[in-house]
């Protein structure tokens, strides 16, 4: 077994085996954060590239640590500090990356796609670290990876997907993720955060978190993005903390195994109160952990080459 | 890789007189077990360090601590292999530093995975040594590594395979000698 591509670039591109080999794969991997010596040797001598469009410490430092582990060379590029300040185009940054004979480039753009252009352009192997609001594959397979160790299962499962779905590309890789995996999956979220012809993509819409709690296995957290926020989608923080909030409140019609996940940076009262996302329901920090091994997962499984491997 | 048997190198009765065999030697060479852990390589040297610990239990009355090594990570062919093997368990519950580290490994052939083994065991700790046990040493070496303890030496050729069969994982004990055909 062994996935099929080059490329991590999306959910929507992997079947339910290499999903699966990969959940697998991150269980060793996260066994040796107990060691003292947490670094094992797979990929030494190979370089990984950060190439971060977008600010990010979260998920830059989560695969700066997994790379490490794997005592592969690590370089930082970020845009607002590198030629492509000085207006260099992705694909001549991406050559020059080549040219330095990079084994992996790790790419987070504000443009759905970008990795993809990426990934016809140079032999290298290319992960998605967010593109846009298309997808984010690593943090859907974190998120689907803490749910299977807390839950020990995914297929079955309900799992919904709490707040800004319009700007997540969060939402958009566990959909993909955990429809293939066989669990359900709703969005849930006021109308103007909801896309449209969402349900085609295979879940089921509520405007209404209180409608659908009592069943629910898993709720997925998703950050307001004050960034994205200027259109005014909705009229304050507070009316959506009234209805949308993750409360103790809330959760007192939700199953006592209700698992709460968010992907963080949290904006604790708004989305979720801080006494559930410190509370022994939440796997917020478990996810932190998680990540550092998925990716690491990831990392070690595309080093594999295939069919089309041009690195080597 | 098509392969037909050749010949059964040990059979079951062989198999268990020389697991016991292996225990009492390793108890007369660490004299006793104070401080001797028992580490196995993943799969089949896993199933068989227990088999040598219980025996060991038996000759001693005292438990000895077993481990488990899955190499995978420390191999030096990554960059050749078609694709990546699956990553097993490692478990070593225990503090091998200052301690006897008996390794356990069904088949001893080039001696890589051997070479491997040892670097991830001193990642965990400095034990006082590190002894190696096999159950067939098939010759074939690339690298200098000998054993301590040895169930069968048994000069193979490149082209033969020896194949370690246990009930564990296997529903069977025995050695069996294959050749390509």
């Amino acid at each position: 077994m062994q996935l099929r591509q080059k490329d991590l670039l999306g959910l929507e591109y992997l079947d339910k085996e290499e999903i699966n080999l990969i959940l697998e794969t991150a269980r060793p991997f996260k066994d040796l954060f107990t060691r003292s010596v947490k670094k094992v040797p797979p990929l030494r001598g190979k370089t990984v590239v950060l190439l971060f469009y977008e600010p990010s410490t979260r998920t830059r430092t989560s695969f700066e640590l997994a790379a490490k582990r794997l005592s592969a060379d690590v370089l930082n590029i970020s845009a607002s500090t590198s030629s492509v300040a000085k207006g260099e185009s992705l694909i001549d940054t991406a050559k020059t990356l080549e040219a330095m004979k990079a084994d992996f480039v790790v790419i987070r753009h504000s443009m759905a796609g970008a990795p993809h252009i990426l990934a016809s352009k140079i032999g290298a192997s290319i992960i998605n670290a967010g593109d846009g609001t298309h997808e984010h594959p690593t943090q859907g397979l974190l998120d689907m990876f803490t749910i299977w160790e807390r839950k020990g299962k995914l297929s079955g499962l309900k799992v919904a997907i709490v707040g800004d779905i319009l700007h997540s590309r969060v939402a958009r890789s566990n959909i993909w993720g955990l429809n293939k995996m066989g669990a359900k999956v709703y969005v849930i979220g006021p109308a103007t955060l909801i896309p449209p012809r969402i349900e085609d993509m295979g879940v089921k819409v509520y405007y209404d978190l209180d409608d659908i709690i009592g069943e629910l296995d898993v709720i997925n957290v998703l950050r307001i993005q004050m960034e994205r926020q200027k259109e005014n989608l909705f009229p304050s923080l507070r009316e959506y903390n009234e209805i949308f909030g993750i409360t103790e409140e809330r959760l007192k019609r939700a199953k006592e195994d209700l698992l709460v996940m968010h992907p963080g940076p949290m904006n604790r009262g708004i989305e979720i109160s801080s006494s559930v996302a410190d509370s022994s329901r939440s796997a917020i920090t478990e996810q932190v952990t998680n990540g550092v091994a998925v990716r690491m997962a990831v990392l070690y499984l595309l080093a594999g080459g295939d069919s089309r491997g041009v690195r080597k | 890789m098509v392969s037909r048997k050749k010949k059964v190198i040990m059979d079951a009765k062989e198999v268990s007189w020389t697991i016991k065999r292996m225990a009492h030697e390793i108890v007369e060479k660490s004299y006793g077990i104070k401080d001797l852990v028992i580490v196995g390589i993943q799969t089949r040297g896993v199933h068989l360090a227990k088999r040598i610990a219980r025996e060991i239990e038996s000759i001693e009355n005292k438990e000895v601590p077993v481990g488990s090594l899955d190499i995978t990570l420390y191999r030096d062919d990554v960059d050749s292999i078609a694709h990546q093997p699956m990553v097993k368990e490692t478990a070593i519950p225990f503090d091998i530093t200052d301690k006897k580290v008996v390794l356990v490994d069904d088949v001893l052939f080039a001696g890589r995975t051997v070479r491997a083994a040892l670097d991830e065991l001193i990642d965990f700790g400095r034990p006082k040594l590190i002894r190696l046990a096999v159950l067939i040493d098939r010759g074939l070496r690339e690298l200098p590594i000998q054993p301590d303890f040895v169930g069968k030496v048994y000069p193979t050729s490149s082209k033969e395979l020896v194949c370690v069969n246990l009930k564990e994982v296997d529903g069977e004990d025995n050695v069996i000698l294959k050749e390509e055909a």
